[in-house]
């Protein structure tokens, strides 16, 4: 078989294989969904996730050592993960087939020529990576996420695609995903998509940053494309389809080599090119011409860019209070050092209460996972450890249940915090317009609950009435302004005026525009003041009990700005937001 | 190119008449066509308003009480879900007495939270589990378990142990999701107008048994058999609070059910709806089957050790004809 079909089945292969990873990372039980699927094997081959969290953490994180055998094959055989695995250079591939279908060998040799600008790449690693390692002021910040194309693909599909996809199919969780931000997400993934038209492969040849890794790892390749002997017509065949664009005819870049092997194949009839141990007969350019001025520069502007970005306070008194992390979160200097960003947190959710977080907690947090409480069925499920166990970089720990709950051996840490909530009692039906509800104390799922009640009976408007009659049950009042049925809730009743625990208040079974139907006969005489008095009870919370689930703010019928809203106060992994006293104390 | 060629083509480009009147007459069809799209989407008044009524034909909710069952009652004693459970439908003349050969029943069950039976925050899935293999006994062709959960409701039914139950004794999981939900309105009734019912679980089914456990409700004083069809509505339902006992009268009027189930083997004492500890929980030892939702509530307070007279939603159910709230009239059947 030729070995372009070869590879042709691998990336089809390989792209599917992602792309079903992205469906099983749906929790539930059934045999499609989270069931021991290998779901991160595409992020734990990425060879940027591992050298970008070595640097930031000095550690290999469970199945990042994966990536040890794209290291080992890339050294052997060159950049073969770019040309023939990652899902996204599969599609970018396609796509720039797509843009060459009808055109002129002339258009094709100009589309696949070797341009400056994929020296791009290189700085855009250099950025990252020493973004990640270099620990001034404060800490690193790894943001490699942002364009390491395993990352990149694996949030496009989690949040922009399959959600898609689901709002017009049958939704494969519970209900249509929704997330805020995803229209940058998307348009991102599509913009890499069109530029193919411009330039075939242009986000692999010109921005990748895992590209430039491979690019940089295939310097001491075993084997390598190249030209085989002298007699060499010049056609420029082997240059018209190469998806590398590294000149293979000519002095061929060997990092920039996807080993699309395109110009091995039938392109070059004689066979001047192969692949093999000895060098290129044109001669190699080994290692991309950055130039020692162009690092230094680099390497000078990059180690600006985390203080530039923490100028903001972010992580010291202007810490955002909507940064609320999904339980087991590490501090969050030490999240930024791990998170990348690629949204399996946030699509393995199973209330989709996890969302990525837009750029108003900070640059740097941008598309790492929040909690919204008003997205999604419910807030953060009490009995579910999803997220930390999905999280293949750590910066989600995998907590047990007993951790998060805080039982047994972990009952004097207590349960895990991530956030408190805060009534809003100038929202709040109780507490603003005397009106009952306490809809978010009923759904408070710890025990004892975190949202206590104070009960209280509160003369309402114009409740401050005189008794013109009363017989058995029934009181007539002065003046006709009631309206009839309205204190017929049970939740309404009368009390004379001058209060106090010796007269009771007693409950109201109906009115009309002039008198009411008690439960009881009261003692009321004509002529006497009574009060009309809703029964209360008022929602608030105890701090030292609150986890900041959210299922309250979820449930708080004030639909549009929460009358019980949860922030990160209080929350355990940064122990500097503490907000009461004995939390201060280890 | 020669300046002869040039005038040639100039010659050929120049417009004749012929091609004239045919790019007007294309012209003048185009302004036709815009003239008349505009006559046609012209709208003078504007939109009205009012929000939008729904349009589908209004669905109804039969009465789904069986044929010469009467107002009964059975109160059973005992820790044996299943035992008890069937003494109890015995001492109401057996479930043949309610479910015919062929009928489509549904299973209302509370399945409100992500929490484990142990909790009894939901109904106990051995309930459902001697429920729907009764129902199928009795010659139901179909049996269906749903609820509305408040919490994720996939979590909620795994959880609970309801959708084991259920998939095991042969009975159809109904997880709500948001294409099962009709507006409905329901007659003389102040709040349940024009709100989505979780329907399609309904469509179909001609009995509907409600099976709830005895709960503790800080708003509502208590949480029963008539609280659970709670578990009907969707939408922003917690408005509802507000008026928690209108709501819970309206909605023993809105379902005439075949039969309820209470469960109070375990009470929830406190901290309900959500309990979350074993120590929320007493040892009740009690199964009531009524044909009385209104009775069945009334009891189920005495094993809260709540009066009557603190839940208004019973006394409200009462006087809307829904059932009786003095349960000792019905003269229960005590079963041990």
């Amino acid at each position: 078989m030729r070995i372009v079909i070869v590879r042709r089945i691998a990336q089809v292969f390989f792209l599917l294989l992602f792309l079903w990873f992205c469906v099983a990372s749906t929790f539930g039980a059934k045999w499609w969904q989270l069931r021991g699927w290998p779901v991160n094997w595409f992020l734990e081959l990425d060879p940027l996730v591992t050298v970008g969290t070595i640097l930031s953490t000095h550690t290999i994180y469970r199945g990042l050592l994966w990536s040890l055998v794209t290291v080992v094959l890339t050294i052997i055989f060159g950049r073969f993960f770019c040309g023939w695995v990652c899902p996204f250079g599969t599609l970018h591939q396609f796509f720039g087939y797509l843009g060459m279908r009808g055109r002129r060998m002339k258009e094709r040799r100009a589309a696949h020529q070797y341009r400056k600008a994929q020296l791009i790449k290189y700085y855009v690693l250099i950025l990252f990576l020493v973004m990640a390692a270099l620990p001034i002021g404060s800490s690193v910040s790894l943001q490699t996420g942002l364009l390491d194309p395993i990352p990149l693909i694996q949030r496009s599909v989690n949040l922009a695609l399959l959600p898609i996809v689901e709002s017009v199919s049958r939704p494969l969780s519970a209900a249509p995903r929704q997330y805020e931000g995803t229209l940058i997400i998307g348009g991102i993934f599509l913009t890499a998509l069109l530029l193919n038209f411009v330039i075939p492969r242009f986000y692999c040849r010109i921005i990748c940053p895992l590209g430039a890794l491979f690019g940089l790892l295939s310097r001491y390749s075993v084997w390598r494309i190249g030209r085989v002997n002298m007699e060499c017509t010049h056609c420029e065949l082997c240059e018209t389809a190469c998806e590398g664009a590294c000149e293979p005819g000519d002095k061929i870049h060997i990092s920039e080599c996807l080993l699309c092997f395109n110009c091995v194949d039938n392109r070059c009839h004689k066979k001047y090119i192969g692949y093999r141990a000895e060098e290129s007969i044109s001669g190699e350019n080994t290692a991309p011409d950055l130039g020692r001025r162009g690092v230094l520069v680099a390497l000078a502007a990059s180690a600006m860019a985390v203080p530039m970005i923490r100028l903001n306070g972010g992580l010291a008194s202007n810490w955002h209070h909507k940064l609320v992390r999904p339980p087991g979160s590490l501090t969050e200097s030490e999240f930024l050092e791990r998170c990348i960003k690629c949204g399996q947190c946030i699509r393995i959710c199973p209330t989709n209460v996890i969302v990525p977080a837009s750029i108003e907690g900070g640059f740097e947090q941008l598309w790492t996972p929040v909690l919204n409480f008003r997205i999604g069925t419910s807030g953060c499920q009490l009995n579910c450890t999803a997220c930390g166990h999905i999280c293949p970089v750590a910066a989600i720990r995998p907590i047990t249940l007993k951790q998060k709950l805080g039982l047994d051996e972990f009952a004097e840490a207590g349960p895990i915090r991530i956030g408190a909530a805060f009534v809003d009692r100038g929202r709040c039906l109780p507490w603003a317009m005397d009106t009952p509800c306490i809809v978010c104390q009923e759904n408070c799922p710890v025990t004892p609950k975190a949202i206590y009640l104070k009960e209280f009976y509160n003369t309402v408007r114009f409740g401050a009435l005189k008794v013109t009659k009363v017989t058995g049950n029934d009181v007539e009042v002065f003046g006709e302004y009631l309206t009839p049925g309205r204190y017929a809730t049970g939740d309404y009743f009368l009390a004379r005026a001058d209060g106090g625990a010796a007269h009771p208040c007693i409950r109201i079974v109906s009115n009309t525009g002039t008198g009411f139907t008690l439960t009881e006969a009261p003692q009321f005489k004509p002529g006497e003041h009574i009060d009309l008095q809703v029964k209360l009870q008022a929602p608030c919370v105890d701090i030292t009990r609150c986890i900041g689930c959210g299922v309250c703010e979820h449930e708080c019928p004030v639909s549009g700005l929460r009358a019980i809203r949860v922030s990160a106060e209080n929350e355990t992994r940064n122990t500097k937001n503490s907000l009461t006293l004995e939390r201060n104390r280890v | 190119m020669h300046h002869s060629d040039e005038t040639a083509i100039d010659t050929l480009r120049q417009l004749n008449r012929r091609k004239f009147m045919l790019r007007l007459a294309k012209a003048g069809g185009a302004i036709v066509a815009a003239g008349g799209l505009a006559y046609l989407f012209h709208d003078p008044k504007g939109p009205d308003a009012r929000p939008p009524q729904s349009k589908s034909a209004p669905i109804e909710l039969p009465d789904y009480s069986a044929a010469q069952a009467g107002k009964k009652m059975a109160v059973a004693r005992g820790a044996d879900r299943a035992q008890t459970l069937n003494s109890a439908l015995k001492a109401l003349g057996g479930i043949e007495a309610f479910i015919k050969k062929g009928d489509c029943v549904l299973l209302k069950v509370n399945a409100a939270f992500a929490s484990p039976p142990i909790l009894s925050a939901t109904t106990h899935p051995e309930v459902v589990r001697e429920m729907v293999k009764l129902c199928f006994q009795a010659g139901a062709s179909e049996v269906r378990v749903t609820d509305n959960s408040i919490n994720d409701p996939d979590s909620c039914f795994r959880l609970s142990g309801i959708a084991e139950a259920t998939e095991q004794s042969g009975g159809t999981l109904f997880l709500p999701n948001q294409r099962y939900f009709k507006p409905f309105t329901l007659e003389n009734a102040a709040l349940i107008r024009q709100w989505p019912l979780l329907y399609t679980p309904l469509h179909g089914v001609n009995k509907l048994i409600g099976i709830a456990p005895v709960k503790d409700h800080h708003r509502a004083g208590a949480s029963m058999t008539m609280k659970n069809w709670y578990g009907l509505l969707g939408g922003r339902r917690n408005i509802f609070h507000q008026d928690i006992n209108t709501i819970i009268a309206e909605l023993a009027m809105m379902v005439k059910p075949t039969l309820v189930i209470l469960d109070g083997t375990t009470a929830m004492m406190t901290n309900g709806p959500t309990g979350g500890a074993t120590s929320d929980l007493k040892q009740t030892n009690t199964m009531i089957v009524s044909t009385d939702q209104v009775a069945a509530d009334a009891f189920g307070a005495t094993l809260l050790g709540r009066q009557i007279s603190d839940l208004p939603y019973i006394g409200k159910a009462a006087s809307a004809g829904c059932g009786v709230s003095d349960y000792q009239s019905l003269k229960p059947i005590e079963v041990s």
